[in-house]
């Protein structure tokens, strides 16, 4: 029997596997056995009721999506007397997640929510779909130390940072995350992306622009993943267009310490437990007694050349 | 493993899975008539409990003209639990259904349902009107379906663009209907005509509710005519969807209820809505 456990500071899931806030609710509960996850992240509420963005709110591009959903949200105390007590009958460490337009309100809500049942709280500091222009918190090392610091004077329970991909200093914001309080960076967020429909020549998203997720995005989020997890001392998760197991190796090895699985579930509902599965038949046959050895553990050090080069000499 | 201090209110147990995600056999796949596809699948008797109004989302195949990529919703046009069979009416529209149309008998199709919130027939409604026009006719043949075997009397108005369009009219007397074909060839769907024909049925023999889906048009049509002579009905709608399940928020609509405005998911809340909370697009 393979030991799938892993773990994120102070917390333990049975198995790296969990889904991507926005991909997941209660609602997922009718097609399969939630435990089978090593962890349950809610969906992004905030403080207020919010209704989110015009329709359309998705559409398709090759082999991936857009979405622009922006947060609807039933607000703070119908998270507390509805969603929470559900997720109570699960074994599975529940996720929050959180969002909020300015520091000191994010920092409050962090509070609000910092209650039995609440195994860790991931702050969506990377939304692009509820600020101006898809501008977010986690774009600058400035603005996500800033309300990191906050958050995490606000709560002790794990804090998991959700990075986004709609930034030039990945390693910095990284660090600045850290510094802040983090316990955990979830990498990434969407990316902020367009689509038109050349007929009408409107844009595809009632928003206009929005964030895209699915296997294109993979390759962005990886990279990602690879450098937060060279430049923090943290756990990483690795989210990003995770659609087969081969895709959940890659974070791994790249320094990711667990995966959240979005998109992909929303094509086959049933792939995280699938996904569970098929990465302990993995480990299994590949004589692996745990995860640890597969975690960070890429060659980097050997560029393809350089082997190349060797090879020849 | 559920925790054993559950509330049961809430509790959600693995034996309460309500829909699933199945691989279907391929029966045939063929024209209806110029514009309507009908796709017939052999299916597992699990996925067969649906309700009229309930959908499938499908798993349209790549293939080397088409990628489509998240799931397609499509009204279940008949089910039969006896038989294992499940059946879907389809209009080539874009890149999924035209992938959908290249299914060959044989060939396996994954399907995940049956989704969403099916029609209402009240104990004290006996007198059905449905009106729908296109391929709208598909969602509520199902309806046509459970209405015959609860002996309920079924007037169904079929509207579309010409005589050749008019789809499922066959189906619809074959469960008993009365059928009333009308068409933009000759002018006898206007909005003006369609009110009289209505206005002389609820006169005649009496309507007690009305079933629609899909047209803007008859959608406000039948709420005024619901309001005026005070006659319930239901309507199913139709939005842009990615999950299917309730999960992603992306497609609700807007609905009046009780003086606010209200968005509910088409997905989980609907497809079927309460005909006088929907509001026209």
């Amino acid at each position: 029997m393979v030991d799938l456990s892993v773990k994120l500071g102070q917390l333990t899931l049975k198995n790296p596997i969990m889904p991507a806030s926005g991909t997941f609710s209660e609602d997922l509960s009718e097609v399969l056995d939630l435990n089978k996850l090593g962890a349950l992240v809610a969906k992004t509420i905030t403080r207020e009721v919010r209704t989110g963005n015009p329709t359309p709110r998705v559409c398709e591009v090759r082999g991936s999506m857009l979405n622009s959903i922006g947060i609807p949200s039933k607000g703070l105390a119908y998270f507390l007397e509805n969603t929470l007590p559900f997720f109570r009958h699960y074994d599975s460490p529940f996720v929050a997640s959180i969002s909020a337009g300015t520091v000191d309100e994010f920092a409050k809500l962090c509070e609000d929510i910092s209650v039995p049942g609440v195994a860790a709280i991931e702050v969506n500091i990377s939304c692009p779909n509820i600020e101006e222009d898809g501008k977010a918190f986690a774009m600058r090392p400035s603005s996500t130390l800033a309300v990191m610091e906050k958050l995490r004077s606000a709560t002790d329970l794990p804090l998991w940072a959700k990075l986004s991909p709609n930034t030039g200093e990945t390693a910095e914001v990284a660090q600045a995350a850290e510094e802040g309080g983090a316990d955990a960076l979830v990498v990434a967020n969407t990316l902020l992306s367009m689509a038109i429909d050349v007929r009408t020549r409107k844009p595809k998203l009632g928003n206009l622009m929005g964030g895209l997720s699915g296997p294109a995005l993979k390759p962005i989020t990886l990279r990602m993943t690879y450098q937060c997890a060279k430049a923090v001392s943290i756990p990483v998760i690795g989210c990003g267009g995770i659609a087969n197991l081969e895709d959940i190796l890659e974070y791994l090895i790249a320094g990711a310490t667990a995966v959240q699985v979005g998109t992909s579930t929303f094509i086959n509902p049933t792939i995280m437990t699938t996904l569970v599965d098929e990465l302990a038949a993995y480990a299994e046959a590949e004589g692996l007694a745990d995860l640890s050895s597969l975690i960070g553990s890429v060659r980097d050090g050997e560029a393809a050349d350089q082997q190349f080069l060797e090879a020849l000499s | 493993m559920i925790h054993q201090d559950m509330d049961p209110a809430s509790a959600r147990p693995e034996a309460g899975l309500k829909a699933f995600e199945a691989l279907c056999t391929v029966k045939s796949n063929t024209s209806a008539n110029d514009d309507y596809r009908l796709l017939v699948l052999e299916a597992p008797k699990h996925i067969l409990n649906c309700q009229p109004g309930q959908f499938f989302h499908l798993l349209c195949p790549v293939t080397d003209q088409q990628q489509p990529y998240l799931r397609r919703p499509m009204s279940i046009y008949r089910f039969d639990a006896d038989k294992g069979e499940l059946a879907f009416l389809y209009k080539v529209a874009g890149e999924g259904t035209a992938a959908m149309a290249t299914l060959k008998p044989g060939e396996l199709f994954n399907v995940l349902g049956p989704l969403g919130v099916g029609y209402t027939i009240k104990p004290e409604w006996q007198n059905l009107l449905l009106v729908a026009r296109g391929v709208g006719l598909a969602t509520l043949a199902p309806l046509a379906q459970e209405a015959a075997r609860l002996g309920r009397k079924l007037t169904a108005i079929c509207s579309a663009r010409s005589e050749a369009a008019l789809l499922s009219t066959e189906h619809f007397r074959s469960l008993g209907a009365q059928v009333i074909s009308v068409t933009d060839e000759d002018g006898s769907s206007s909005v003006e005509n369609l009110q009289t024909l209505i206005e002389g049925l609820i006169g005649s023999q009496g309507v007690d509710a009305f079933y629609t889906c899909g047209s803007n048009r008859l959608l406000k049509l039948l709420q005024e005519l619901g309001a005026k002579h005070n006659i319930p009905g239901e309507i199913a709608l139709e939005q842009q969807m990615a999950c299917g399940l309730g999960m992603c928020q992306c497609c609700v609509r807007p609905f009046s209820q009780n003086g606010e405005v209200v968005h509910l998911r088409v997905c989980k809340e609907g497809p079927v809505f309460d005909l006088q909370e929907a509001m026209g697009w």
